[in-house]
């Protein structure tokens, strides 16, 4: 087994991620780093002036704060359960190697 | 690092942001059209799924995982190099795990939540967005992932592209279905595909590549930790350990 190994690789995976996320941050001055569907809005006035979205989405969250609260829930959620399961699996992986 | 988060909450209290097309934006007979091509798939993968959870119970636990990939993925807006953010999708680890069709569940239980609670995307647009994120998406992730080990053998290459490859064709879609319902008075439909993939694909080309990185991370874990699963899964194949390393 080659753990150690895997591990180095896994955390320059995670460093791989980090870099690749900072850089834009880093380099490009003055981006106002808004969403990419705020642009396509603009493009869409600009193809088709006057468009009107014809429906309104049912619940808009009321402010970022509230925002920025649901999207980090999502996040959590779905952090919790890969935790869990990879956690769960990790356990009895182990157990097995303890009985042989 | 003041300055940084300081941006990032004043770019948070912005509204309405993401990638998925808005609520509203697009017309009634596109938005129809697009359900329509996307019905067909969640259906079949209902049936896929529950043949799956039925033949092996054992497989739940992985597929909450795999949904709950796609569920952080797409709760993370990342920077990008054209100075706006956007998200990874996650849909390709579940896509090469348990086929596209499961996939195209998983996801549309996604862009629903997003779409519900967040503003994020939209019921009328979900259509659209369950065909590029959930559908072509996972796909694609699929299809490459057995050719690429067709013609290498090298898993992690495999891994690695179908995701980020699969994450790029979920906004290349976008920009089509956009184009499609908003063709430009000059130039048609390639002018208007060339703006809006100028802002959704090039901004996901790292984010991609991040999502690539991601999927390998989750991959490695479950190869170390349940290759049990894998094996009925038939993903391992039993091959000698100068194959393990990137």
């Amino acid at each position: 087994m080659n753990q150690s190994k895997q591990g180095i690789t896994n955390w320059l995976l995670l460093l791989g991620v980090i870099v690749l996320s900072v850089t834009p941050l880093i380099f490009i001055k003055g981006a106002e780093f808004g969403g990419a569907d705020g642009q396509a809005e603009q493009v869409i006035g600009e193809i088709k002036p006057g468009y009107q979205p014809w429906v309104k989405p049912f619940f808009e969250p009321p402010s970022g704060e509230i925002e920025s609260l649901l999207f980090s829930s999502q996040a959590a959620l779905g952090a919790g359960i890969i935790g869990y399961a990879i956690g769960l699996y990790k356990g009895r992986s182990q157990q097995q190697r303890n009985k042989e | 690092m003041g300055t940084l988060s300081f941006y990032l909450v004043v770019s948070a209290a912005a509204p309405a942001y993401g990638m998925h097309i808005m609520e509203g934006y697009l017309p009634p007979a596109w938005a129809a059209f697009w359900w329509v091509v996307a019905l067909p798939f969640m259906i079949l993968g209902v049936r896929s799924l529950t043949r799956i959870t039925k033949a092996n119970p054992e497989l739940k636990l992985l597929l909450a995982l795999a949904g709950a990939f796609t569920f952080v993925l797409s709760a993370l807006k990342l920077p990008s190099v054209t100075g706006s953010c956007s998200h990874p999708t996650g849909t390709g680890l579940g896509a090469v795990l348990f086929g596209p069709l499961a996939m195209s569940v998983l996801g549309t239980l996604v862009l629903v939540f997003q779409a519900l609670l967040l503003a994020h995307g939209g019921l009328t647009t979900l259509g659209a967005n369950a065909f590029s994120m959930a559908i072509a998406g996972p796909f694609a992730a699929y299809w490459i992932y057995h050719l690429i080990m067709q013609l290498t053998g090298k898993q992690k290459i495999a891994i690695f592209s179908a995701a980020a490859l699969a994450d790029l064709l979920t906004y290349v879609i976008t920009s089509v279905q956009l184009a499609l319902a908003f063709p430009a008075p000059v130039g048609g439909f390639i002018a208007s595909f060339a703006k809006f993939a100028g802002i959704f694909a090039i901004t996901q080309v790292p984010l991609a590549i991040s999502e690539g990185l991601l999927t390998v991370l989750v991959w490695n874990w479950l190869q170390s930790y349940s290759p049990q699963e894998l094996e009925i899964l038939q993903l391992i194949k039993r091959q000698p350990q100068t194959h393990e390393s990137i």
